[in-house]
């Protein structure tokens, strides 16, 4: 069988490209939910309109994302089962349960509130309706952490034992608590939820930006642009000290994948950072190598003399113990995607922190800038401090675009960590190779392949004009209704005391209706 | 009692929760074809499961968790093994869930026509094809002394497993009327109640079929009385509807639901999925099991979080038990 197309190949392939397309709408959720979780309760705080403008508008854009994490989320759960059942046979007794955890606290939460928001503006008094949202972001941050607790144990095991039964090994678990607290788990999930609060913030910032440029809506924007700014930021800082962390758990437990992250073929004490490298992976070595020295080291084990181990002596090591093979993953997919993951992060985090400059208060204020006060304040500096005005408007253009760079950075990082651990499902216990289904066929794992991607596809079209739809049309104005929330569970109109009015608020219009 | 076997009865309680509750979501999508009118009625149909559809299809991914969970062979042999079928009902799932949050998100005519074909298809096809799938199960598949599925895709599609399929489409395609009858006000609930007693007579049929078929295969005294609860429940939930009793007649089709599925799960105890080509290599509740520790903390788990999510899932329902009718349907809301 032509390796290209084993079942191995495409059911990684599938497991590739279904998991980094939900993982796009995963990290926009999670930071939106609880970015329109707090515009709301800034709204039933303040009473201040446009908070609740801007709870409708990012609550929207919100809505049309989840809707397709929730969606592809699915196709995670059951392709376990369908293309990697050995897998499934193995590590079901320890990786089920936190997939069942999931469901029955994090799953039944979120879609059940999220209709309660939906559908509940004119049925909830407006303090409850926000503790909805709420809910649905707690929900969104447990999911995510029952499902980094389970990826958590394929790149480091921890607590269980191999048993067999019926004449087959499987994993058995012996302490949940390490599975769902392991250093692993804690470290990977602040940087999965510290990466989600930097894209949520740059997709406000980013869309604010193109509102502020049109000079629409700004008030609502301008307090969005700040808040996703903020956000950003945060979350740029959070992402690097938990990357810092997480890179030296990794160096621990998986010597491989970093080493492979660095193209470092041989073990060097001090060890350097390399900034470009190309190489002839069959014969180990780089061709070409621009490095900074010391500084993986230090990266690594806080010590800039410290040794780090090599590809070729990590192999080696490997073979002796597991046997002969080769135990290194892709290593240009494994250099790359660290590079871009970290370049993407990267850029992203200059450009919010020269944003949050930028935007401080004294330029928003400043009074030659300003000619009412909703104005745009004029961010294409001139006279002492400013750029000219052409760059300047280059400036904004570009800056709205930069809002995808902190989501194109979690792919590639997802695709890091993942092919990083290879040719391990489980690290240093099970092979990708074993782990396959051994009863699906070539033919029916193309087809689902073909069948995912082409209506991933499809899907993303559908939704990127509906995002671009929505983004465009802006905050909606308010109506009545809107500002005058029920008071009392059950509305419309429950809040308006007397049973009189009940018969004709009984055929008002439902404030949301699919 | 022991562990795997309180799993395999809260598994079957998973089961009977998805199809009690997305049977009659499932049943409101075929009949936006069957029932509705016109645009506006579609979307008092639609509007009638509009804040429960996502909370109910949790079911089913806490049914595949949990069987992942608690019977890792069980979730491993199926998944594998109803390969194809089973990326149907994905495929329609995903369509589906997004069919709904999208088709008013656009005014325009085309586009609102296309997701309401998508709702349609996509809620007929995996009611089906449920059916089908614990039509075989029940019946058995081949599989082999590995545990693995060896059969093919043709294998699954036997004339019990269709009819099991049958079952399922128009049960919950009636259970979907009746619930229409029970959330709609005006012409649409008169009609939807008309179309209720139709299709609950043959519903009645089919279903009779099955199951005196599947009791006089693999039925004992205990799915002997399932069966007569969910037959009796069916017969109560046609005469309900036929005197205007739609609340009742709503609990007797979801009763017959969950007798019928409760009966599906009794034939095959011991067994989770029975081996046609030997019964030594069938998986049961023993030899597909995880270990008690695991299903320790999985009750506990259980214990915890069930009550909590039937108490919250049940006061959605209750937030939102206003009847619609078109009055309610606002033009301009998108």
């Amino acid at each position: 069988m032509d390796l290209a197309l084993a079942p191995e190949t495409l059911a990684r392939w599938q497991f590739g490209i279904t998991t980094v397309y939900h993982f796009l709408f995963v990290p926009l959720t999670i930071s939106l939910a609880a970015l329109t979780a707090i515009l709301e309760t800034a709204w039933v705080r303040t009473g201040k309109e446009h908070y609740l403008r801007a709870t409708k508008f990012w609550g929207k854009l919100f809505l049309i994302n989840i809707a397709m994490g929730v969606v592809t989320g699915i196709v995670q759960e059951f392709q376990f089962g369908m293309n990697w059942s050995d897998y499934s046979r193995f590590v079901g007794d320890i990786f089920g349960a936190p997939l069942a955890f999931e469901a029955l606290i994090a799953f039944f939460f979120e879609s059940t509130f999220i209709g309660l928001w939906i559908f509940g503006w004119d049925k909830l008094p407006k303090k409850l309706h926000c503790a909805t949202i709420w809910i649905v972001s707690i929900g969104t941050v447990l999911s995510a952490y029952f499902i980094i607790a389970a990826n958590a144990f394929m790149q480091h095991p921890v607590g269980y034992k191999i048993v067999e039964r019926d004449g087959t090994k499987r994993a058995e678990l012996t302490d949940f608590a390490k599975v769902l607290f392991q250093e692993t788990t804690i470290v990977n999930f602040a940087h999965v939820i510290s990466a989600a609060i930097l894209v949520g913030g740059a997709f406000m910032t980013g869309i604010a930006i193109f509102h502020l440029r049109k000079k629409q809506h700004v008030r609502t924007m301008r307090m969005s642009m700040r808040l996703g700014l903020v956000t950003a930021f945060v979350g740029t800082l959070l992402t690097v000290i938990s990357a810092d962390t997480l890179g030296k758990v990794m160096y621990e437990q998986q010597p491989m994948k970093m080493s492979a992250a660095e193209a470092l073929w041989e073990t060097e004490k001090p060890a350097p950072f390399s900034l470009f490298a190309y190489g002839d992976v069959s014969k180990g070595h780089n061709d070409v190598a621009i490095e900074i020295p010391g500084i993986l080291s230090f990266l690594a084990k806080n010590n800039f003399n410290a040794e780090i181990p090599g590809i070729n002596d990590l192999n080696k090591e490997a073979q002796e113990k597991f046997g002969p093979g080769d135990y290194r993953p892709n290593i240009p997919t494994a250099y790359w995607s660290y590079r871009w993951m970290i370049g993407f992060g990267g850029v992203s985090m200059v450009l919010c922190t020269a944003g949050l400059w930028l935007t401080r208060k004294k330029f928003w204020l400043a009074p030659e800038h300003r000619t009412g006060a909703d104005d745009v304040p004029k961010l294409m500096l001139t006279k002492k401090r400013e750029l000219t005005p052409k760059l300047g408007k280059w400036w904004w253009r570009l800056s709205q675009w930069t809002l995808i760079f902190p989501l194109i950075g979690t792919a590639w990082g997802w695709i890091f960590t993942e092919t990083g651990r290879q040719p391990w499902v489980v690290y240093g216990v099970l092979r990708t190779e074993d782990a396959v289904s051994p009863g699906v066929s070539q033919g029916e794992v193309l087809t689902s392949l073909i069948a995912f991607t082409l209506i991933y596809a499809i899907l993303a079209v559908i939704e990127v004009k509906l995002l671009l739809k929505y983004i465009k049309k802006g905050p909606p104005e308010l109506t009545e209704a809107d500002l005058n929330p029920p008071t009392k569970i059950g509305g419309p109109g429950a809040g308006k005391g007397s049973d009189s009015d009940s018969d004709d608020d009984a055929d008002r219009p439902m404030a949301f209706s699919y | 009692m022991e562990l795997h076997d309180v799993w395999f009865v809260l598994i079957a309680v998973l089961w009977i929760g998805y199809f009690f509750l997305e049977g009659f979501d499932f049943g409101i999508g075929v009949l936006t074809k069957l029932l509705a009118r016109n645009r506006v009625e579609k979307r008092v149909l639609i509007n009638t499961i509009g804040p429960v559809w996502d909370g109910n299809e949790v079911w089913l991914l806490t049914a595949g968790g949990a069987t992942f969970a608690a019977f890792p062979e069980w979730y491993a042999t199926l998944f594998s093994g109803f390969y194809l079928p089973l990326l149907i009902i994905l495929i329609c799932l995903i369509v589906r869930g997004v069919a709904f949050e999208y088709r008013a998100k656009r005014p325009e005519e085309r586009w609102q026509t296309n997701w309401e074909h998508a709702i349609f298809w996509t809620s007929l096809i995996p009611a089906l094809l449920w059916g089908v799938a614990f039509g075989n199960i029940v019946r058995g598949v081949k599989i082999d002394a590995h545990k693995e599925y060896v059969g093919n895709f043709w294998d699954l599609l036997n004339p019990y497993a269709i009819l099991g399929g049958l079952v399922t489409l128009t049960l919950f395609t009636f259970h979907g009327a009746v619930f229409a009858s029970l959330k709609t006000v005006g012409d649409i609930r008169v009609r939807a109640r008309k179309m209720a007693l139709g299709l609950g007579l043959v519903t009645a049929v089919l279903a009779l079929g099955f199951l005196i078929w599947t009791q006089a295969d693999k039925g004992d005294g205990k799915s002997l009385i399932a069966m007569i609860v969910a037959v009796v429940a069916l017969v109560g939930a046609i005469a309900a509807i036929k005197i205007g009793r739609e609340g009742w007649s709503f609990a007797l089709s979801g009763i017959t639901i969950a007798a019928a599925v409760a009966m599906l799960f009794l034939t095959l105890f011991p067994n989770v999925m029975p081996s046609s080509l030997n019964e030594e290599w069938s998986l049961t509740v023993t030899n597909a099991s995880s270990s008690p520790y695991t299903l320790k903390i999985m009750t506990w788990c259980a214990g915890v979080a069930t009550p909590v999510v039937l108490l919250y899932q049940s006061w959605t329902y209750w937030v939102f038990r206003k009847r619609i009718g078109t009055q309610h349907i606002a033009d301009a809301a998108h």
